[in-house]
């Protein structure tokens, strides 16, 4: 880990962060599982999913473990080349999310995206405004998806305008969801560099594609995702919970 | 590129309205061998454009016996599966291009990765 840790977007060489840190790749690890298990997919079936902001494939291969068939885009052609060295499993797609995803009408059972949308979030010299790629995404991503499809994303919010911004878009393309937001871990195994920064805070947005209004907002009451919920709120009070596993509001046998 | 990405793949050029299918100049392909999972070819192919797949088929040399029309009864078919499998999954551009049918437009591929990037005024 560098000193002064900052957030790849505040840096100009960002691809070092992600490519060689070993730290880096467990928490994108973690993090990846997470979104696979936020998109709460049928279990056994194989989908064939969207990976934006592949970049190495890092997440992509969790999708792989998990059985899935998926195409990965992202707009460095280095990045994308460590993935073909990796031979990740997925197809690979050289392009920018803020420009639309170029796949047909519901192509897609569901999307992830980690560490990625932050980066339409910045207004570089050439492009136009934030809101406008932001809502080019998700548009596009939203036709893309099948009825019914999730797609999850994992950000680092800089600030609640940020978060804002992101959302408004997101809901005006169509998508209905929330906020999950994990807290910082504990900066137990970080040296002394980085430790007053620690982990980043995370945020996992969750936004399903519905057509039906009773969907928008809360989940259904004892469904896995209200459950889910449930315990981050409780989290989120500083209560003691257990930790979330594949064994969560899984059905239990039915006793007599 | 495998055949079932470019089923997927269209021309998002500002102002195109058909910009699929995209057709396929293909300078090296690539045949590996995938896991063959009945379940999932099935649950693809009601996804796809059939004719668009086999005209992709035939654009890299893949033809083969691929039946230009959907078998009806396909779930249970396996040797048909297998076929779907074949060219879905195991057969890749790995060079050449993509040209959009509406404005000639061509996306080219290189190292299996479809260059999808759009210029200033196409996005």
């Amino acid at each position: 880990a560098s000193k002064n840790q900052k957030t790849p977007e505040d840096t100009a060489s960002s691809l070092v962060c992600f490519g060689d840190s070993s730290r880096m790749i467990e928490i994108q690890s973690q993090m990846s599982e997470r979104a696979l298990e936020l998109l709460s997919l049928p279990e056994g079936h194989p989908c064939f999913l969207l990976d934006v902001g592949c970049g190495s494939g890092l997440s992509g291969d969790h999708l792989t473990e998990e059985g899935h068939c998926w195409v990965g885009i992202d707009i460095s052609t280095a990045m994308l080349d460590v993935a073909l060295d990796r031979e990740v499993e997925g197809d690979l797609v050289l392009g920018d999310m803020g420009q639309g995803m170029p796949f047909r009408p519901g192509t897609f059972d569901g999307c992830i995206s980690i560490s990625a949308l932050q980066w339409l979030c910045n207004a570089d010299k050439k492009t136009h405004s934030p809101p406008k790629r932001l809502y080019t995404f998700f548009s596009t991503l939203y036709s893309s998806l099948t009825r019914g499809a999730r797609a999850v994303f994992q950000i680092y919010p800089e600030n609640s305008e940020q978060l804002e911004l992101i959302t408004a878009q997101a809901m005006k393309a169509g998508f209905t969801g929330g906020m999950v937001v994990d807290y910082p871990n504990s900066t137990k195994g970080l040296d002394s560099d980085t430790a007053d920064r620690g982990v980043p805070n995370q945020v996992q947005f969750s936004g399903q594609r519905s057509r039906f209004k009773n969907m928008k907002g809360k989940s259904v009451k004892k469904t896995r995702d209200w459950i889910l919920e449930k315990k981050e709120r409780r989290r989120r009070q500083g209560r003691e919970v257990r930790a979330d596993t594949k064994y969560t509001g899984r059905q239990r046998k039915p006793r007599f | 590129m495998k055949l079932l990405t470019h089923n997927m793949l269209t021309s998002h050029v500002k102002g195109v309205t058909k910009g699929y299918p995209l057709l396929i100049k293909a300078t090296e392909v690539k045949v590996s061998e995938v896991e063959f999972n009945p379940q999932f070819v099935s649950r693809m192919i009601p996804k796809l454009e059939w004719s668009a797949l086999v005209q992709a088929a035939e654009e890299v040399g893949h033809l083969n016996d691929l039946p230009t029309e959907l078998l009806p009864d396909y779930e249970n078919n396996e040797e048909f599966l297998r076929k779907v499998h074949r060219v879905l999954l195991e057969v890749e551009v790995l060079e050449g291009s993509l040209r959009c049918p509406e404005s000639g437009r061509e996306f080219p591929i290189s190292r299996g990765i479809p260059n999808m990037l759009l210029n200033e005024d196409e996005a």
